[in-house]
């Protein structure tokens, strides 16, 4: 077995940590389609215990019963005998710079990003090279008795948890999307935060190498025990290509008694990516969960980060942005679902749409019998930068005792011609006012990102805007 | 020296006509006040001057330096020296003071010029203490929050900052307590050189203890009906309108532009002082 593993890893040149299994050292890629052998082809290639593998199974069983959404933007583009759902990573990597496409190269030079970078970003290199940063963090987690590594990992080093915690806050028969995450996920952020562990710095996605990290199916889970806090810091906003079209992650999260977890990331996909994530998090008593979500890539895309309050005195916080340009679809929003009594939630969801994009806000409030003196702030803001772009507000509020309450804003507008003539008339020209009333009303979401990708942020929706005024 | 005039200005709102055949020359060096009635067309004036999107000019002329003004876009008319500091600013949020002030001050620098950034943060910290404004004013959002008065001030500190070679100020005065108005007009005064000129809109007397004009023009149902010198200022704050509508044999004034979510508009308290003369 040794002596085969040592050879096929010299074929092929991997740095894959743990290894591959002599059985299946032919092949590289499940083929096109899903079947029950798919998932269980998946599964040997990574040599997974048993328990994952029937997690993967009963998902898939599910899958197939799965009926397609009943709402949102028309997926009909999506066939899934058309999708290869598993590739060695060692594959991947044999992509070459010259297949990436020239507006993505083109944009990577407007945003100045690095060489190292851009290839990591343009997943012709599965690794971002920034070992040194990525030792000291790893080094000072491990001290703490912090877990960070690549799900795959986590099947194999801690099982317990994993099992205690996978697919318990988002189940395989929650959505045909999470169904079809659970069968064939792969790659993916773990993270464990033991009890009474404050990080203070951000965990970054970046930092964590041997990784599939441009996964079409990711797996994230995230465990912030009681009284711990964690910053999680996803991706990045620079414009990241993938030749997969379909993307379909699944991020759950648990957050124990006082315990408080941000999760920041600014979609950025390609603009042949479908994009379809579930979000979803377990909070329990004062513990608080804030989601960061930025949305600008991707041709659809449909998220909504959820928060379940099922502790006593639980908060649920979700900034998010949107941005649909020329032939894309937003459709993202957030969920608040308040089990318990005294618990808060505030939604704070900014919009814009230009080039005929459609950007929709969809969510949902639900205070529950129990859920008495909770209360909920919802914030609404769009903004249409033309007349052939649209954009809806769907949300859904559910009161179901007589003590909570959830308060409701949405505006809707166009630019305003009396700020543009107030800009204008200080020598702006009309595409920097625009750009400058634009970044205004996406402030709130951008103070809340780390420093970098902040300015990251600004720079691109200015590109974007750019393209919208000419 | 820079020149600038008003040829004949006829000027529409929403399909009524306002200004009826306006004349105004101004030179750099020299500050005009422009009074009247309210509804006669004063803001109308200011706001064509800078290109406001509900004004129509259906004909006449403006001028500067021999250039055509109406066929310049509102920001190429900021840029070539025009400067329109208004009655109700609009506010932006999420966009701070100092980086609205930065951008614009970065707008009118030719082509491939930057501006430094230690020296801008000098001139708006000078800027701001010669107008005594609060210190967080760089931090804020523009004019969110801004208290009527402050509104003015920032008003007046981007006219500092961007140095036009006219500045139009539309009833700077109004809403203004003692001392800001004593610093709003302190500043605009100290402003006065061969390079800059000022065409002030004002409904007070006070404000012009403060800055030294040198033409008065009295404008009513659109024109101007008359100027002159200081002398004139001092008549109309004495005796009202009155006697000038007589000598013009005008019986009742046009009503003026009723512009809904005007950010252009007339002053409350002239309103109910004219109110209770009648």
């Amino acid at each position: 077995m040794n002596n085969k593993n040592e050879k096929y890893e010299q074929i092929v040149g991997t740095d894959y940590k743990y290894g591959f299994h002599t059985d299946v050292e032919n092949v590289y890629d499940t083929g096109k389609g899903i079947s029950e052998e798919v998932v269980r082809k998946i599964s040997a290639m990574k040599n997974e215990p048993e328990w994952m593998l029937d997690i993967r199974l009963k998902a898939y069983t599910e899958f197939a019963k799965m009926k397609w959404p009943k709402f949102g933007p028309d997926l009909s583009s999506v066939n899934f005998d058309e999708y290869i759902y598993y590739i060695k990573s060692s594959k991947k990597t044999e992509k070459s710079w010259d297949d990436v496409p020239e507006a993505i190269k083109e944009t990577f030079e407007k945003l100045g990003i690095p060489e190292a970078e851009r290839k990591y970003l343009a997943g012709v290199s599965t690794q971002f090279e920034s070992e040194v940063v990525y030792h000291n963090t790893l080094k000072e987690l491990e001290e703490k008795g912090v877990i960070f590594c690549d799900t795959d990992t986590a099947v194999r080093l801690y099982p317990e948890l994993v099992k205690e915690y996978f697919s318990k806050v988002v189940p395989a028969a929650d959505n045909m999307f999470a169904a079809l995450n659970t069968a064939v996920w792969s790659g993916g952020s773990f993270i464990y935060v033991p009890k009474g562990v404050k990080l203070e710095k951000p965990l970054q996605s970046y930092f964590r190498i041997n990784t599939e990290q441009m996964g079409q199916f990711e797996r994230t889970l995230i465990i912030v025990d009681d009284e711990a806090s964690v910053h999680y810091v996803e991706g990045c906003t620079a414009p990241q290509y993938s030749e997969y079209s379909l993307h379909a992650a699944v991020v759950e999260i648990f957050v124990g008694k006082h315990g408080y977890c941000r999760y920041s990331t600014v979609q950025n996909w390609s603009n042949n990516i479908i994009n379809l994530v579930t979000k979803r998090t377990l909070v329990k008593d004062y513990g608080h969960m804030e989601w960061i979500d930025g949305n600008i890539g991707s041709a659809i895309n449909m998220k909504y980060p959820a928060c379940i309050l099922a502790g006593e005195g639980a908060k649920g916080t979700t900034i998010s942005i949107a941005f649909a340009g020329s032939e894309q679809i937003q459709d993202t929003g957030a969920k608040m679902i308040h089990l318990a009594p005294n618990t808060t939630s505030q939604i704070i969801s900014k919009s814009i749409c230009r080039g005929g994009g459609k950007v929709n806000y969809r969510g949902t409030v639900r205070h529950a019998k129990a859920a008495t003196n909770a209360k909920s702030h919802i914030e609404c803001d769009t903004i249409i930068l033309d007349d052939v772009s649209t954009s809806d507000t769907i949300p859904t509020n559910i009161v179901e005792n007589d003590s909570s309450y959830i308060e409701h804003e949405a505006t809707v507008s166009k630019v305003s011609e009396d700020q543009l003539f107030y800009l204008m008339s200080r020598g702006l020209t009309e595409a920097q006012a625009i750009e400058m009333i634009v970044m205004g009303f996406i402030e709130p979401f951008a103070k809340e990102l780390p420093m970098e990708y902040a300015v990251e942020l600004n720079q691109l929706i200015k590109l974007e805007m750019k393209d919208s005024i000419g | 020296m820079s020149k600038l005039q008003i040829i004949d200005l006829h000027v529409s709102v929403e399909g009524k006509e306002i200004l009826k055949g306006v004349n105004l020359e101004l030179n750099t060096g020299e500050f005009h006040v422009v009074m009247g009635p309210n509804g006669t067309g004063k803001s109308t004036l200011a706001a064509t001057i800078m290109g406001h999107y509900k004004y129509q000019v259906t004909s006449g002329q403006i001028l500067l330096d021999g250039e055509d003004v109406l066929s310049m876009s509102v920001d190429e008319r900021s840029r070539k020296g025009l400067f329109l500091a208004m009655q109700y600013p609009s506010e932006i949020t999420g966009v701070t003071n100092s980086d609205f002030i930065k951008t614009a001050m970065h707008a009118r620098l030719p082509e491939g010029e930057t501006l430094p950034l230690l020296k801008f943060i000098r001139s708006l910290d000078k800027a701001c203490e010669e107008l005594k404004m609060r210190e967080d004013l760089p931090h804020r959002y523009v004019n969110e929050g801004f208290s009527g008065g402050e509104k003015k001030r920032n008003e007046i500190l981007q006219m500092k900052l961007l140095k036009p070679k006219f500045a139009i100020l539309d009833e700077i005065d109004s809403g203004l307590d003692v001392d800001s108005l004593r610093i709003v007009g302190e500043n605009v005064n100290a402003m006065k050189s061969s390079d800059f000129g000022s065409l002030i809109i004002t409904h007070y007397e006070r404000l012009l203890d403060y800055i030294k004009a040198d033409y008065v023009h009295i404008l009513m149902n659109g024109v101007v009906v008359k100027s002159g010198g200081l002398e004139l200022m001092e008549k109309v704050d004495k005796e009202g309108y009155d006697w000038l509508k007589e000598e013009l044999g005008i019986d009742e004034l046009d009503e003026g532009p009723n512009i809904k979510g005007n950010i252009l508009g007339t002053c409350a308290v002239k309103d109910a002082m004219d109110k209770g003369d009648k």
